[in-house]
């Protein structure tokens, strides 16, 4: 059977990882590629790779860094931010991105998904949305959520997925940072509107959460977390002993 | 020396970084000369079988695999290089392989339950169903990573491990120096090195 994925998201900014991560076995780690190479060795079934960098320089160097993890890591790596057309996709895509998340950019440029599901795949393009409710209505916000735009969330994120959209990441603003729990009414909403993968993120605290989110939903296909993993509060080998202890499928190393 | 076939399909990226890590000699060819000088092939391929068959074909590519396969060279076909093994494909109408291996191509749609989602994309786990060199740093049972929604049916005696998706769904197959993976070694991170170290031992 197929196993509920288990996703890290570095988030990168001038080549290192922002706030850097303090792991007991590693000490504090700002190196994406070392963080990369821990995660993958402990366990993590793909990795996501965010780019928050604002300047030409910090793409470059991310670009560099993205070369060289994937030359020393042999799981899925997904990169997304910054991504805004199709020769941004060619970038990672040739630098050893598996597959690329765009958010702001498809919101921006209504033709990125399917221009680049043609050239590249369904299976590459992954349609990334921060979604918060406003008046009770699921609506999506651009720019790593901080601005409100008009598009309802589950028909935004089905168009998305109608163009081509291979995978989707529902980030919510509303559990996002709180950690008590992934946000299962929205992931429900999303989950019964597309039947493509589908990886929650936003919330996550503890073991104990992913499990709730599989039980809950089992359409659900991942769960992804930074802080979390980063410092030590979820141990990915404890958490995928947990899920195979209550029978969620789990590759375990 | 392991020839990388390009054919101008797929990002062979991580192909060739994973054949360095293992401490293999890799070069990305795109000619007849470069496959003839290496003592194994890998085929890639990402995208449409119809669409690869023919840039195989056309470049006189394929030719040269069976050249090369007769005399006895081990080739890995992987994804979409494992499918251009078989005889045929049913994708998008009906399209001509390799053949060299018995078998076709067909979509998991109806064959699965269509509770399930096609691409399968993710980790599965190998169930053998006899010996093969390919597997002798690997236990049965052994995650990789996969993403297809199609897949070699009616594939007989070459059938060596398959993995469960609503239905028995061939995952590796071999038949003597032909050998195939339906999942990406390259990304299934220790398990896919293995995998590839034991092709280099063949």
């Amino acid at each position: 059977m197929i196993s509920k994925r288990i996703i890290p998201c570095l988030d990168v900014k001038d080549g290192r990882v922002v706030k850097g991560v303090n792991f007991k076995a590693l000490g504090d780690v700002a190196s994406p590629v070392e963080l990369a190479r821990y995660y993958s060795a402990v366990g993590a079934d793909e990795l996501v790779f965010y780019d928050i960098t604002a300047s030409a320089e910090g793409r470059a160097l991310f670009t560099d860094i993205l070369a060289e993890t994937a030359k020393q890591v042999f799981i899925p790596l997904t990169v997304g931010g910054g991504i805004n057309s199709t020769a941004d996709f060619e970038r990672v895509l040739s630098n050893g991105a598996d597959k690329v998340s765009v958010n702001s950019g498809a919101i921006r440029n209504p033709s990125l998904v399917s221009e680049a599901a043609r050239l590249y795949g369904n299976q590459c393009v992954v349609i990334s949305a921060d979604v918060k409710r406003v008046g009770g209505v699921f609506k999506v916000f651009a720019k790593g959520g901080r601005e409100e735009t008009e598009l309802e969330a589950v028909s935004w994120i089905r168009r998305c997925v109608d163009d081509g959209a291979g995978e989707v990441v529902l980030n919510s603003i509303d559990t996002d940072g709180i950690k008590r729990g992934f946000d299962l009414e929205m992931l429900d909403a999303v989950c019964s509107a597309v039947n493509v993968p589908v990886i929650a993120s936003g919330g996550a605290g503890s073991i104990a959460d992913f499990i709730t989110l599989f039980k809950t939903l089992p359409k659900v296909d991942a769960g992804l977390a930074a802080s979390v993993f980063h410092f030590g509060e979820v141990s990915i080998p404890e958490l995928k002993r947990a899920m195979a202890d209550n029978g969620i499928p789990a590759r375990t190393i | 020396m392991i020839a990388i076939i390009d054919y101008g399909v797929g990002n062979l990226f991580s192909l060739k970084s994973s054949f360095a890590a293992i401490g293999e000699d890799a070069v990305v060819t795109g000619d007849v000369k470069g496959m003839q000088a290496a003592d194994r092939l890998i085929l890639p391929g990402v995208g449409a079988f119809g669409d690869a068959s023919e840039k195989l074909f056309k470049s006189g590519l394929a030719g040269e695999i069976e050249l090369e396969t007769a005399n006895g060279k081990p080739l890995l076909g992987i994804c979409l290089g494992m499918q251009l093994l078989f005889e045929k494909s049913l994708e998008y109408g009906e399209h001509t392989g390799l053949g060299l291996l018995q078998g076709k191509v067909v979509p998991m749609r109806g064959i699965v339950p269509s509770t399930l989602k096609i691409p399968q994309i993710g980790w599965n786990a190998l169930k053998f169903v006899k010996p093969s060199p390919l597997f002798k740093n690997i236990d049965d049972g052994a995650y990789v990573y996969f993403v297809h929604s199609y897949f070699a049916s009616e594939c007989g005696d070459s059938l060596i491990a398959f993995t469960e998706y609503g239905a028995d769904i061939s995952a590796a197959v071999q038949k003597d120096n032909v050998f195939g993976c339906q999942f990406h070694p390259e990304k299934s991170g220790d398990v896919g090195l293995k995998i590839l170290k034991a092709f280099c031992e063949v």
